[in-house]
């Protein structure tokens, strides 16, 4: 074994500072802020490492990180508690399954895919808030959600990279 | 001997079992939550608690981070204001001119109504007491739309107590702490509100879908609707007092009855809560004062009741 494949990731600094920054850029961008009269919309900033996390390294550790991240975002945001865990579960899930295959992957296509986990979270919200209240979310408001959330793939490829010589073990 | 020593010491299943089984256990639990999680009925106290100790921290954090973009919106507006005063400044004339012509209108009928109200003796209600207060967060995504407020128990609010804005309804109280709220928009996909539309008395159940405009359900009235037509809450079911201002009915790209919301053009910094409790805020205490019961004794000469009002009391209509 080479020292390198020796080295271990520091939960602290792959799992607590991403949940830490997205829980904090979650928080700002809940404040109250009209521009020109619009609301601006909610990036879900909790899918970076939700996709990252599946990328980087299979671990026990990241769906109780995802767990307590969506819980901090159901009750940031007044969500139905458990909501946003099961969505950004319903992202990390295939992401963890096809790692292998994406980390073959370009920037561009790796960005598609991160879009389509984008997609998968947000159709398991509009689907477990349909059974819970009857009514199909707008959709629109959905399609603005997932086009900034999808904006944020720059941010989850830093972290990737950061991360993805760390642990040869799991290469 | 430890595990490693053992029969199964080099047994040494996959990580991704591992893994699958933590990512199983851990959506358990988020179903869990999800499936026993109620704001309101008999078990939305299962999770209230937790839900108020989060807001209780959220709160001044959010707090002091909005004082910032307080500013920066406050720039943002000046800077619009400045290239758009020219406008405005012709805007304001005409409806000032408008206004105008509105206040002598309603002077006559303020005038008019106050000598029929006496005519017929009618009481009207009394104010209800309001407590103001700032937002501090302000969730607008497809699947929850509410908003964290400064003031909670201690200022008297409790669940259910309607929000306004400047201008109408904005949601109501769906959670209380000692010193913070969080408010259910009308918009949140959850919210259900009676209404009643102005022009032709009929009813709706005015149905957040997570968009600015929410469908108006359940849809009963004789006449057709029209674009335009004013919306208020009805006050059936008792959880809203009937007559606060909703918006204006319009007819939504996707062929359904909306709700263009009046909330809509207020500042989002800002909501008033009305403490209404229960119809019985809006009628004076000695109306609903006991006076003519009988006596619950059987066997004894019924007592006779004390001196009463006169019977010309005029009979209280009706509570909105």
């Amino acid at each position: 074994m080479t020292p390198l494949t020796a080295r271990r990731l520091n939960p602290i600094l792959w799992l607590g500072a991403p949940m830490a920054l997205c829980a904090a850029a979650s928080l700002i961008c809940a404040l109250p802020l009209k521009i020109y009269g619009l609301r601006p919309p909610e990036p879900l900033f909790a899918l970076i490492p939700a996709f990252a996390w599946g990328m980087i390294r299979p671990s026990i550790l990241p769906p109780f990180a995802l767990l307590a991240l969506g819980i901090f975002l159901d009750l940031l945001w007044g969500a139905p508690l458990g909501l946003w865990p099961l969505a950004l579960m319903a992202a990390y899930a295939p992401v963890l399954l096809a790692r292998t295959f994406l980390s073959a992957q370009g920037i561009w296509s790796l960005w598609a895919w991160y879009a389509a986990a984008c997609a998968a979270a947000l159709a398991t919200g509009v689907f477990f808030m349909t059974l819970r209240a009857g009514v199909v979310p707008n959709l629109v408001g959905v399609a603005w959600q997932f086009l900034v959330t999808a904006a944020l793939f720059p941010f989850a490829n830093r972290l990737i990279e950061r991360y993805e010589d760390a642990d040869t073990r799991f290469r | 001997m430890s595990l490693r020593d053992g029969p199964l010491g080099d047994v040494r299943p996959p990580i991704l079992w591992g893994v699958a089984v933590a990512l199983a256990v851990a959506a358990v639990a988020a179903l869990t939550l999800f499936l026993g999680d109620r704001r309101e009925g008999p078990r939305a106290q299962d999770h209230g608690a937790s839900r108020n100790a989060a807001d209780t921290v959220i709160a001044p954090v959010s707090g002091v981070l909005a004082t910032p973009v307080r500013w920066i919106g406050g720039g943002f507006d000046a800077v619009r204001n400045y290239f758009l005063a020219g406008g405005q400044n012709a805007d304001l004339r005409r409806k000032l001119a408008r206004a105008l012509s509105w206040r002598d209108e309603a002077l006559t009928l303020r005038q008019e109504n106050a000598r029929l109200r006496g005519l017929m003796g009618v009481t009207t209600d009394p104010p209800l007491p309001v407590v103001f207060a700032r937002t501090v967060v302000d969730a607008r995504g497809p699947f929850s739309n509410t908003r964290l407020i400064d003031a909670g128990a201690s200022r008297g609010i409790v669940e259910g107590n309607p929000a306004l804005g400047e201008h109408g309804l904005v949601g109501r109280v769906v959670g209380v702490a000692p010193n913070v709220s969080r408010v259910l928009l009308l918009t949140d996909v959850e919210s259900r509100t009676p209404v009643l539309i102005v022009r032709t008395n009929g009813r709706a159940i005015l149905t957040g879908d997570g968009g600015p405009s929410p469908q108006l359900a359940y849809l009963r009235t004789h006449d057709p609707l029209r674009d335009g037509d004013r919306v208020l809450t009805s006050g059936d079911g008792g959880v809203l007092p009937r007559g606060l201002p909703v918006g204006s009915a319009m007819k939504g790209p996707d062929g359904t009855w909306r709700v263009a919301l009046d909330s809509d053009a207020s500042p989002i910094e800002f909501v008033q809560i009305l403490l209404f409790k229960t119809f019985a805020q809006l009628t004076p205490p000695g109306v609903l004062a006991p006076r003519d019961l009988p006596s619950t004794a059987t066997d004894a000469p019924v007592a006779k009741p004390p001196p009463t009002a006169p019977a010309t009391t005029p009979a209280r209509p009706p509570a909105p």
